[in-house]
């Protein structure tokens, strides 16, 4: 038809599949190679909590500019389940494709008339073929890989590559799936014509890798030198786990004896899970567990000893939507304030923000050079998307020298020096005491551990100073924290504003994108994104020079609004919540609506923003 | 009062150990626990064992979660590291500080409560994870702290000192150890210092998850008629099946008790157990036989002591997780962190 949308390396394919069919792998190797033609994606997962049976859906950005964030709608619709056609069909763009199973011939009223329809009938082909029922299920996916690279001008050998590499040292199988590939490929050349969508080669990726958070922050703990890891299976975090073993596999195995340098043990439960990290972090291990937002809920007693009693821990936490079970395969920024301010009594907890896998290994790492540092809790607060989707991020890197920072822990020669070690004494005025490890020493440097108030030399008391100059020093060290954390990152406008944008973590793409769109409409706003906290003077000082601040982020309840009022001297009323929360990624159009329209008003030019999805 | 150290006069009459310790080295705090409190003399059985064995006080590390019991390790081995964690989760703090060291003996001090009930699972579970450690229960069958509640090792029609009497079943401890695959399970009472102590020094040289059951009365809230848990009750009601000797590994093995009343095992470490038999065919080594035994005394209103079950062979949690036998918390960067060309692959691997 006339009115087809014709797009290079800039659309969104998305496909739609029963869950359990093995098409995670054949779509996933679909945006592999858009990827290895040069051309950036970003690809998400929408899926159920479910094993084998309901919808699930995968959406690919080709973005040749390198917008990482979802942009919202679809231009290509691969129809692969029935259950959800018509909501599927409705959702793509006017002059947009459908492409789907024309096996079966369907009534006219179930599509549309504004879009092109491109049917490959893939049950036929692969009936004529294969004659096994799993076969043809998974070899389906394949062929219809195949006549998507065909429509959309995909190299098909990048794709012949990919699956050499996936199925390595089995030529059975390499030689098996080319040639469904080939089939859907064959199909589409007989018989169709490409789309107005197209792949084009480009050199847009450089030297970035594709990977998912939860492997990413694992990597991480590896080299931040995590020895102890406790656990319990929650999604979205369990990959985290075991990606952490995988690593552990291959690079902690001592080479002599084939002994492993790393313990981790799959606990009974989340509160198991966080008391044996916090019995390893008391013992001198670096120790880890990785959850989700129940499982903040059950360790927060823990976590309230290990601000008390100052004991190192790191959590990951990887969000999804809550309350309660909430939505436990979508993603959300909701567990902040349930993290920052976990346990009772007066506590607070240092948090890293990571934008994306790259910096999820960085901050995997350093969480634990922190929580030694500072000795207590960490948290490293992952969503779901960024978590469970593979993302282009920058290469991984480490300093070869850098080491491991232990923090203040007092040895058996300090100790034997007769130096005045009292273990909740502050000594350096930056509110954090010395430690011991247990045994270090016959008869200097043990203390008795609790969580009941004590003085600086570890000595129960009950005594208002005492408790009193105890609480303040752990004031004094959350404000040390301020200086450890990563400083937020400032994109200034390239006009002068006085409005401004706080943002964190995977909404980091989407935003970006949006103040392109916002300033090509003429609405200039300077952005600060928040990579840690406690947030430091940079984040207030910022608030303080503009009129007005949006605070974007994914959760109902404005949380790191909540969290930016209540640690500093700020007007609620200057900073707007931006609030998506519906368990999808937050979209570029989603944001650069709500500001445009907001601002509209008040604006010189008045532009008309798009709508949102 | 806890706050205080404990005056160290050393009276020129205190022995030394083999290591130069005497008594008072092993001791702690003052207790702030009731006068007669059963508590005190397990921590002084406690002392005792550690003395015994001559452990050096500070390459053990002692553990517990919340109560009278749990307060204890304040009042014994002063030069030991402590971590009086949260209630009922003693057993996971334990176990990972045994995973971050493996060189440490770990003894884990826990109560009725804080193990039956709030803590139930985390008891089962690091008995059946095989974790290195002598667990203690101080067994009251109340909540002292909190001024007598029943606990849920109170038995079922026992009454408590208001007249109250309970309906709910009581979960015998030591059943449930030797159940989930404890290795070493014994059962004693605070009033018997000369059974007690050789079986703390016995758990303590234990390889694997070593669990006491051990009956404590409470001076205050239950130690009255209608208490199965009181000192009349316990001692018109034990049934002790041996009597045990812990000979340490370098001492030469003399058992001179006449033949069919002595059993000696072998623990992994090389102590031999020597068990004076009071029960006839009572055989500590066979797990089975254990648990029927404990279940036909207790039927009869019994309270079975003494070596219940060991197994001298056993294997613990480093032993599954396979381990290296250095401690982990001994690993430094180099061990630990595979370097930029390491990381140079994998990223080449995510292209």
């Amino acid at each position: 038809m006339s009115g087809s949308l014709n797009l290079t390396n800039d659309f969104v394919v998305k496909f739609a599949n029963v869950n359990g069919s093995g098409s995670a792998s054949a779509n996933s190797m679909f945006a592999k190679s858009v990827l290895r033609m040069g051309v950036p994606v970003a690809a998400r997962n929408i899926f159920p909590s479910n094993i084998q049976g309901l919808p699930t859906w995968y959406e690919v950005r080709v973005t040749g500019d390198g917008h990482l964030g979802r942009r919202g709608g679809v231009d290509l619709m691969v129809a692969m389940n029935p259950q959800t056609w018509d909501r599927d069909i409705a959702e793509i763009e006017s002059g947009g494709y459908l492409f789907y199973d024309s096996t079966k011939v369907l009534p006219e009223s179930k599509f549309r008339d504004d879009i092109t329809v491109v049917g490959v009938p893939l049950t036929r082909i692969c009936n004529e073929v294969y004659s096994v029922p799993r076969e043809r299920q998974l070899f389906k996916n394949i062929i219809y890989v195949g006549a998507l690279a065909a429509l959309l001008g995909i190299e098909i050998e990048v794709i012949e590559t990919l699956l050499a590499e996936q199925f390595a040292g089995k030529e059975r199988l390499i030689k098996a799936n080319v040639d469904a590939l080939h089939m859907g490929r064959d199909y589409v050349r007989t018989n169709l014509t490409p789309l107005g969508l197209q792949v084009r080669r480009a050199d847009a990726v450089g030297d970035r890798i594709y990977v998912e958070g939860n492997s990413a922050a694992a990597l991480g703990a590896v080299y931040g030198g995590a020895t102890v890891c406790a656990w319990y299976p929650i999604t979205p975090s369990t990959s985290v786990v075991e990606a952490f073993t995988d690593y552990c596999a291959e690079f902690r195995i001592d080479a002599e004896t084939g002994q492993a340098k790393y313990a981790i043990v799959q606990a009974e439960d989340e509160i198991a899970s966080i008391g044996i990290v916090i019995g390893a972090g008391w013992n001198g291990a670096r120790a880890f567990t990785a959850t989700s937002g129940p499982g903040i809920s059950l360790m927060t007693e823990f976590i309230g000893l290990s601000y008390f009693a100052e004991i190192p821990a790191v959590i990951m936490d990887v969000q999804r939507g809550g309350p309660s079970t909430g939505m436990p395969t979508r993603t959300q920024q909701a567990d902040l304030i349930s993290a920052a301010y976990a346990g009772h009594g007066d506590t607070k907890h240092p948090m890293l923000l990571p934008q994306d896998p790259g910096e999820c290994f960085e901050m995997g790492a350093l969480a634990f050079d922190l929580s030694d540092r500072l000795q207590t809790t960490v948290f490293v607060m992952l969503d779901l998307d960024i978590g469970m989707n593979e993302w282009l991020t920058e290469p991984f890197k480490w300093d070869d020298t850098r080491s491991l920072d232990r923090g203040k822990v007092m040895t058996y020669e300090d100790l034997e020096s007769g130096v005045d070690f009292g273990r909740y004494k502050d000594v350096d005025g930056d509110g954090i005491p010395y430690r011991t490890y247990p045994g270090v020493h016959p008869s200097k440097g043990a203390y008795f551990t609790r969580g009941t108030s004590r003085n600086p030399y570890a000595r129960y008391s009950e005594e208002g100073h005492v408790y009193v100059d105890n609480m303040q020093r752990l004031l004094r060290k959350f404000e040390t924290a301020k200086s450890l954390i990563p400083a937020p990152e400032l994109r200034k406008s390239k006009t002068a504003t006085r409005t401004g944008v706080i943002y964190f973590g995977s909404t980091t793409p989407a935003m970006h994108e949006a103040l392109e769109i916002l300033a090509s409409k003429g609405l200039h706003l300077d952005a600060l994104r928040v990579r840690g906290f406690p947030f430091s003077d940079e984040v207030y000082d910022f608030i303080a020079a503009h009129d007005r601040v949006f605070v974007v982020e994914q959760n109902r309840d404005a949380q790191l609004r909540t969290l930016i009022v209540n640690e500093g001297d700020v007007d609620p009323a200057k900073l707007p919540p931006v609030l998506h929360f519906d368990g999808t990624p937050i979209t570029a159009r989603f944001i650069a609506a709500e500001i445009g329209t907001r601002l509209g008003a008040t604006a010189p030019r008045s532009p008309v923003p798009e709508a949102a999805e | 009062m806890t706050y205080l150290a404990k005056p160290r006069l050393h009276h020129p009459s205190l022995s030394p150990n083999d290591l130069g310790f005497t008594r008072r080295d092993y001791e702690g705090s003052v207790s702030t626990l009731c006068a007669g409190c059963g508590h005190d003399s397990i921590s002084a059985a406690i002392i005792q064992a550690c003395y015994d064995l001559n452990l050096p006080p500070h390459r053990l590390a002692k553990l517990s979660g919340i109560g009278c019991s749990s307060k204890t390790p304040d009042y014994f081995l002063g030069a030991s590291h402590g971590f009086n964690t949260v209630h009922g989760r003693m057993p996971s703090v334990l176990t990972g500080a045994n995973l971050a060291n493996r060189e440490l003996i770990y003894l884990g001090v826990s109560g009725d409560g804080d193990s039956a009930s709030i803590g139930l699972g985390q008891f089962a579970h690091a008995i059946r994870r095989g974790v290195n450690m002598t667990y203690i229960v101080e067994n009251n069958g109340v909540y002292g702290l909190t001024k007598g509640q029943f606990s849920a090792t109170s038995d079922k029609g026992s009454k408590s000192k208001r007249g109250v009497e309970n309906h709910e079943s009581a979960i015998d401890l030591v059943s449930l150890a030797l159940q989930l695959g404890a290795t070493f399970v014994a059962r004693s009472f605070s009033g018997d210092k000369a059974q007690l102590a050789p079986l703390i020094r016995a758990a303590l040289a234990h390889k694997g998850a070593a669990f006491i059951d051990c009956v404590s009365p409470c001076v205050q809230f239950n130690n009255h008629s209608g208490s199965t848990k009181s000192y009349d009750y316990v001692r018109e009601h034990n049934e002790a099946v041996n009597r045990l000797d812990v000979i340490a590994k370098r001492a030469p093995i003399e058992v001179d008790y006449a033949p069919g009343t002595t059993t000696t095992v072998t623990q992994h470490d090389g102590s031999v157990l020597a068990l004076h038999k009071l029960a006839a065919h009572y055989d500590p080594t066979d797990r089975i036989a254990a648990m029927t035994y404990l279940a036909q005394r207790q039927a009869l209103g019994e309270v079975v002591t003494g070596l219940l079950y060991v197994d001298p062979e056993a294997s613990d949690l480093h032993d599954s997780l396979e381990t290296v036998s250095t401690p982990l918390t001994a690993l430094g960067g180099k061990d630990l962190i595979p370097g930029s060309s390491v990381l140079a692959k994998i990223n080449a691997d995510l292209r």
